[in-house]
């Protein structure tokens, strides 16, 4: 792992699972044992014991940094001290659950802008997480599972990590382990068993999991040359070099149509930017704007370039400036059809096609949980 | 629910998959029985590498070992015999792919499972990827190197359980021992990694085969997966090799799959007919699944297929020119897109 105190920034590794329970916390402190016995100087920044017993065992004899006491609405949390951590300022510092939102009152909202600072610090970090929490993959995991899942992180933040290592285990000895009361203590056992847990949910997330790891692989060791290639040029060798322009409005599915547009940028090593047309005569209700403001904030989250410019020919605005900045393909939300817009002049569908022969029209469909989806429960 | 049940009463296989020698499957392998035995089943040791790692020792000595039936040349075989007359409810096998000596009954060590299995006893096992048979080109591509013993992959996809060992090839590399010179560590990193990635998909098909099991067990008839499948529809005048490369290139980049359809209303003539082949052919060549189907409603037929085979893109084209049907009437893209449910659709004009 990295230098220390050289001023180079530290290095992330991702312990990368699909379910509570699947040995990541495990796998992390087994790593921090090892670390420790090879004489490097490690510590526990966070981890999340979850009562279970072997886990709590393998910290054993690893130094821990005393945690910060928020008090929040009359009840006490527990956080990573960072700035705590910071003056110890160990070589590497283990730290669960990468995707933590941090009560309110905290430093910063998320655990992973904590790591972020510790990595800047020059200490290397070891973290975990599930599939499920990439923000990319939010539509994809609603659909399989029918849960929402709130705790997201932007897939940026995992590009940071040096390396992603998949921590498997099979479903069935998930489920084993649960029904021992291994991962959960009994009665929250068997309400995770009911929904989350639910064979055929562990078995597409894990399928997720496993293409996920493959992909981190492939851009950080495979095909670096590609990688990086592209970040110069934004293209590879041998294949046209495409831009996606993300079309933001008020639609309901803009949040589904960013992410989906941005996973396809993200595998096809494409730029993405985004653009709202906002009119110029007529007003837009202040549901709108919210919504509006809302999408724009999310896709800058994204790290994805947001534009927001004007003009009264929505369709024709956002040709014109497609064009301009050299867009391959543009994806729009799926209309909601009026009747009268079935007609061709008014469908916005074929406005942007006749307007643009020159590129692809991506309509994005809205992800609903599939009927094989159990799971009504967030996560 | 026949299938549940009669897998209940079968024996399991578990495999630990590693994608080189020296990632800790035999490690697993044997942390696993020591963990089953704590739970209190009867675990014995049915094969073990001749040279392993010494850290393994402390696992091994937890178990009963039944030694090899036979020695020979450096292989060994397993005593099936003394094994089944034992009758563990687990036995482990290290080293999945080994060929059996000469006089052994069974050709290969992976028979010797089969056996254990068809007599009721469980069994854990493992091995790399480079011994699964339909593998063995891919991975020589990668390592330059040949192997021998190989196990075919629809015993490795007939598994109950498959889990995969997975560490990154630089700490694999500081384990194994240091290349002469930084150059040839970056080669052997890199060889290493593609050989991961490969390792972390074919886990991720059992895992699809799995999953599509499970469904088709309780009766599930929406098909489910993780996967990116891509449909290019062709017609007449589409822009049909823009559509192929794209499509080509997403089902590449994820890892997912390609489809092209021709939906026939009426008859071809014959130059039509030639036409079509060799887009069918073009189509072939660049990775797709081709099927040329019959129907008077071609964007109905698009759907049916699409939601079959679990398609998340469809690509079709998209004529500019305006005709007074589609004015009154709607356009079948229209349709298409009205009624693609959860499935993104792609127009490429022309």
């Amino acid at each position: 792992m990295g230098d220390d105190g050289s001023g180079a920034k530290g290095k992330l590794k991702v312990l990368l699972g699909y379910a509570a329970g699947v040995g990541k916390t495990y796998q992390m402190l087994e790593e921090g044992q090892q670390l420790k016995a090879a004489g490097v100087d490690v510590v526990i920044g966070y981890f999340e014991p979850h009562g279970r017993q072997q886990t709590i065992a393998r910290a054993e004899g690893l130094e821990t940094i005393p945690r910060r006491k928020i008090e929040y609405r009359g009840t006490a949390f527990e956080e990573m001290d960072t700035e705590a951590v910071l003056r110890r300022h160990p070589r590497v510092c283990l730290v669960d659950e990468f995707a933590h939102t941090n009560v309110p009152g905290s430093e910063h909202a998320k655990r992973w802008e904590d790591v972020l600072r510790l990595l800047d610090a020059g200490i290397d970090v070891v973290s975990t997480m599930n599939v499920q929490h990439l923000e990319s993959l939010n539509d994809q995991v609603f659909q399989m599972t029918g849960v929402r899942v709130r705790e997201t992180l932007p897939d940026w933040v995992v590009k940071e990590a040096d390396q992603v290592v998949m921590i498997d285990l099979t479903p069935r000895a998930l489920l084993n382990r649960l029904e021992r009361g291994v991962v959960y203590a009994p009665d929250k056992a068997s309400r995770a068993l009911e929904n989350f847990f639910r064979e055929s949910n562990l078995v597409a997330l894990r399928e997720m999991a496993l293409r996920q790891t493959a992909h981190e692989v492939e851009i950080r060791e495979v095909d670096p040359d590609q990688f990086w290639r592209f970040a110069r040029t934004g293209a590879a060798e041998g294949e046209p070099a495409e831009r996606i322009l993300v079309h933001i409005t008020s639609h309901p599915e803009t949040a589904n149509l960013i992410r989906r547009a941005w996973r396809i940028a993200e595998f096809l090593q494409a730029g993405c930017l985004a653009v709202h047309v906002r009119s110029i005569s007529s007003r837009t209700s202040p549901e709108e704007s919210d919504a509006i403001e809302k999408h724009l904030r999310f896709a800058r989250d994204l790290h994805i370039e947001t534009r927001v410019i004007e003009g009264d020919r929505e369709a024709e605005s956002l040709v014109e400036f497609a064009r301009m900045n050299k867009v391959t393909q543009i994806y729009i939300a799926r209309p909601r059809y009026k009747p009268w817009q079935r007609l061709l002049s008014t469908n916005p569908v074929h406005k942007i096609v006749r307007l643009a022969p020159d590129m692809r029209l991506i309509i994005v469909a809205e992800r609903r949980a599939s009927p094989a989806a159990p799971g009504s429960q967030r996560e | 629910m026949e299938a549940e049940e009669a897998r209940q009463y079968r024996a399991r296989l578990k495999v630990f998959l590693g994608y080189a020698s020296g990632v800790g499957k035999s490690h697993r392998m044997l942390d696993e029985g020591r963990r089953r035995k704590e739970r209190g089943e009867d675990v014995v040791i049915g094969a073990l590498q001749r040279k392993r790692d010494p850290s393994l020792d402390r696992l091994v000595e937890l178990f009963e070992v039944i030694p090899p039936l036979i020695s020979e040349n450096g292989k060994d075989a397993i005593d099936l015999p003394a094994i089944l007359r034992r009758r563990p409810q687990v036995c482990l096998v290290d080293g999945l792919a080994q060929d059996n000596p000469q006089q052994a009954p069974n050709r290969k060590r992976y028979q010797d499972v089969q056996e254990l299995l068809g007599a009721g006893v469980n069994v854990v096992t493992s091995i790399n990827l480079q011994y699964i048979e339909e593998l063995r080109a891919g991975v020589e591509r990668i390592t330059g190197k040949r192997v021998s013993e190989t196990v075919p992959r629809s015993f490795i996809l007939s598994a109950d359980e498959i889990e995969i060992v997975d560490v990154p090839a630089e700490q694999l590399l500081e384990r194994v021992g240091r290349q002469p010179d930084a150059q040839s560590a970056a080669a052997e990193r890199r060889r290493l990694s593609q050989l991961r990635e490969l390792a972390l998909l074919v886990a991720a098909e059992v895992v699809d085969h799995e999953l599509a099991a499970y469904l088709k067990d309780h009766g599930i008839e929406q098909p489910l997966s993780t996967q990116e499948r891509v449909l290019v529809c062709l017609t007449a005048r589409a822009n049909f090799e823009t559509m192929i490369d794209m499509g080509a290139r997403i089902a590449r980049r994820f890892s997912g799959e390609l489809y092209a359809i021709y939906v026939q209303q009426t008859s071809l003539s014959p130059g039509d007919k030639a036409a079509l082949d060799a887009r069918l052919e073009r189509a072939r060549q660049a990775g797709a699944i081709v099927e040329v189907l019959a129907s008077d409603e071609p964007t109905d037929a698009i759907l049916r297929f699409a939601r079959e085979k679990n398609v998340t893109h469809i690509f079709i084209g998209h004529s500019l020119r305006k005709s007074w049907w589609s004015r009154l009437f709607g356009n079948p893209v229209d349709h298409l897109i009205r009624n693609a449910e959860g499935i993104d659709v792609c127009i490429f004009p022309h």
